[in-house]
């Protein structure tokens, strides 16, 4: 009963906490709160298995198993998501190198069309 | 085991590589393997639309794994539909990334958009939700290459949105297959299929929120409003033949959510009675009338395409909401017509950019080459705007004709035909700005004039155009066509036992447990 507390609120404090940051209107923040978005989703596939303590994660002749599915799952999301994040970082600092602004709306000229010239 | 259909992914996921690692400085080499690529893909994917087309649905077990527990790619008719249409519109797309010289304007041009088509036709053939995820993830993340490829501030900018979006999106997707894992014990979409209907009634929260946040997921792809905020940007700023193959990126969202509900969650599942008639129409009906507006509205011609997108992906999802087979027949052919037109008017815009400074709709010196760019903007428009005689109409009067039927009949045919109004006079708006009235408008004195684009990017176009031509004209064998593929969505037990039954390793003669 413990075990399931912790690991469901644990997902709901960083599901929470990351899409307070999300809203956020700078990349940076953003981009912690897609991280901390990424971490609940990857305790909530772990979970999805259900929660076993001290079973082997293959069929044996013991009656009680973890299911292996979800870590392989997990293993397959991290690495997208190590690599997604990776990638909005280097797009991020591009974009605020090269216009000195690291919001993510558009700029306001682009939205409003005031920009004739 | 006939291993074709493995090939639209495999193909270019070694052609890829290959143009990074051995042709790296040599552009026409580049450009020949890729353009060899997508022909073979497209030989490939027109063998398999033949093989499917009399309703077998063949299966490919990878590593010869038995199905709920292996990886399986399933081609049927929707699937081998779609991997032909994206390789036709690739071949155009990439014919005027060559000609207009797009893909000297920035690294890896031919790798990504190989990577990018790897993904595509993965996610169109996989039988398998988490292999779905990935190919997600293959093809957005070469789409973000593509899209601030050539660079530049204002690209950069909207990539980072564009990313972020899909990021979200994605994550949304994994809470979606958790869910669904916990509930199910499985991810196989065929084995979805016969486990959802056999939930208890009262135990059916799991398998609901991960219903709807699937159609979440697949509305943020398929652009459908309120989900929409990242593709004007995006599309806008993005390169002109990356943004023609986005075209099929918004209906990769929305062959999803055909597949997914009409296989896994169909319209008689009591869970999810009312997600789409209470839900997705009327989110559908708002896109079709936001995304006209919104043409009407634009400022700028790059724009105003990027807004027709999100109407025309209304209008599919008006017709895929009814989830009837006339309905999704008329939402295929449909996406067929849209996917043309709107990539045709993604490079219709790039040929307007190159003889002017910006795409703003104002009245500028005409420059040369506007003639025939003109031409194709006014038979595009057409097109787009649903006007006869081209497939645009036609589609648009299946749809209104599957809606008749319905309750929400009142509402489909007042948005269809208001907002095709208002897109009519939104390009007649933006086409006579920028033809017409340029004439009026004398040269400045010390400008010398453009070269005119490219003959190359005027075939790709005119290649796009006449496929629209040959869709209008072929209207009845191809809704002939859609129409059986709509019926094989709804008879969906040869598709069931072919995955399931088909044996493998590991799979026992007598089924132990389940």
């Amino acid at each position: 009963m413990g075990l399931e507390l912790l690991v469901a609120s644990a997902i709901g404090i960083l599901t929470a906490a990351g899409m307070y940051l999300v809203l956020r209107l700078r990349t940076f923040p953003v981009i912690m709160g897609i991280s901390l978005l990424t971490y609940a989703v990857n305790v909530f596939l772990f979970a999805s298995g259900r929660l076993t303590v001290g079973a082997p994660p293959i069929l044996t002749e013991a009656t009680r198993y973890t299911d292996p599915l979800p870590q392989a799952l997990v293993l397959t999301a991290i690495v997208i998501s190590f690599g997604m994040t990776a990638v909005v970082v280097m797009i991020g600092l591009g974009a605020y190198l090269g216009g000195d602004d690291d919001r993510v709306n558009d700029p306001a000229a682009e939205t409003s069309g005031e920009e004739t010239s | 085991m006939m291993h074709w259909i493995i090939a639209p992914v495999i193909l270019p996921a070694l052609l890829a590589p290959f143009i990074v690692l051995a042709a790296r400085y040599h552009f026409v080499i580049q450009r020949v393997f890729s353009i060899a690529g997508v022909l073979s893909l497209i030989a490939i994917s027109a063998g398999l639309a033949w093989q499917a087309s009399d309703g077998t649905v063949t299966l490919y077990q990878l590593s010869d794994w038995a199905a709920p527990f292996g990886i399986v790619l399933v081609g049927d008719r929707l699937s081998t539909l779609m991997i032909l249409l994206t390789s036709v519109l690739a071949l155009f797309v990439l014919l005027y990334a060559i000609g207009s010289n797009w893909d000297k304007r920035g690294w890896h041009f031919h790798a990504l958009f190989q990577f990018q088509l790897m993904g595509i036709m993965g996610a169109f053939l996989t039988g398998d939700l988490f292999n779905l995820f990935v190919f997600f993830e293959v093809l957005l993340i070469a789409s973000y290459g593509l899209m601030i490829h050539g660079g530049g501030n204002l690209r950069l900018r909207a990539g980072v949105q564009y990313v972020l979006f899909n990021l979200i999106g994605s994550t949304l997707f994994l809470f979606a297959l958790g869910a669904i894992y916990a509930q199910t014990g499985t991810l196989n979409m065929a084995d979805l299929a016969q486990r959802v209907a056999l939930i208890d009634a009262g135990d059916t929260v799991g398998i609901r929120v991960a219903a709807v946040l699937l159609l979440m997921v697949f509305a943020i792809k398929a652009a459908v409003v309120p989900l929409h905020f990242w593709l004007p940007s995006s599309y806008a700023e993005a390169p002109a033949p990356v943004a023609a193959l986005f075209a099929i990126m918004t209906k990769v969202g929305a062959y999803a959510i055909i597949r997914v509900y009409t296989l896994i969650f169909p319209p008689e599942l009591a869970a999810t009675d009312g997600l789409h008639s209470v839900w997705l129409m009327p989110a559908a009906l708002l896109s079709l009338a936001i995304g006209m507006i919104g043409v009407l509205a634009a400022k700028k011609l790059d724009r105003l395409v990027a807004f027709s997108v999100i109407g025309s992906m209304g209008m599919v999802m008006v017709a895929i909401a009814m989830f009837t087979p006339a309905g999704i027949a008329a939402a295929l052919y449909y996406i067929v017509h849209s996917t043309l037109a709107a990539a045709a008017l993604f490079l219709i815009a790039d040929l307007v950019r190159a003889g002017r400074p910006s795409l703003e709709l104002i009245a500028m010196p005409s420059v040369s080459g506007a003639p025939l760019t003109s031409a194709m903007f006014f038979l595009a428009a057409i097109a787009m705007a649903g006007l006869p005689p081209l497939s645009g109409f036609i589609g648009k009067l299946l749809i209104l004709d599957a809606g008749f039927e319905g309750n929400m009949a009142v509402w489909i045919w007042a948005v269809v035909l208001g907002s095709s109004l208002i897109s009519v006079v939104g390009f007649s708006r933006a086409g006579s700005t920028l033809f017409w009235k340029a004439k009026s408008i004398p040269h400045g004195e010390d400008t010398s004039p453009e070269p005119a684009p490219a003959a190359l990017s005027y075939v790709a176009v005119g290649g796009l155009l006449t496929l629209l031509v040959a869709h209008t004209v072929f209207a009845g064998p191809a809704y002939s066509y859609v129409e059986q593929t709509s019926a094989q969505l709804f008879a969906p037990e040869p598709y069931v036992s072919t995955v399931l039954d088909t044996p493998g390793k590991l799979s026992k003669p007598t089924k132990e447990e389940h």
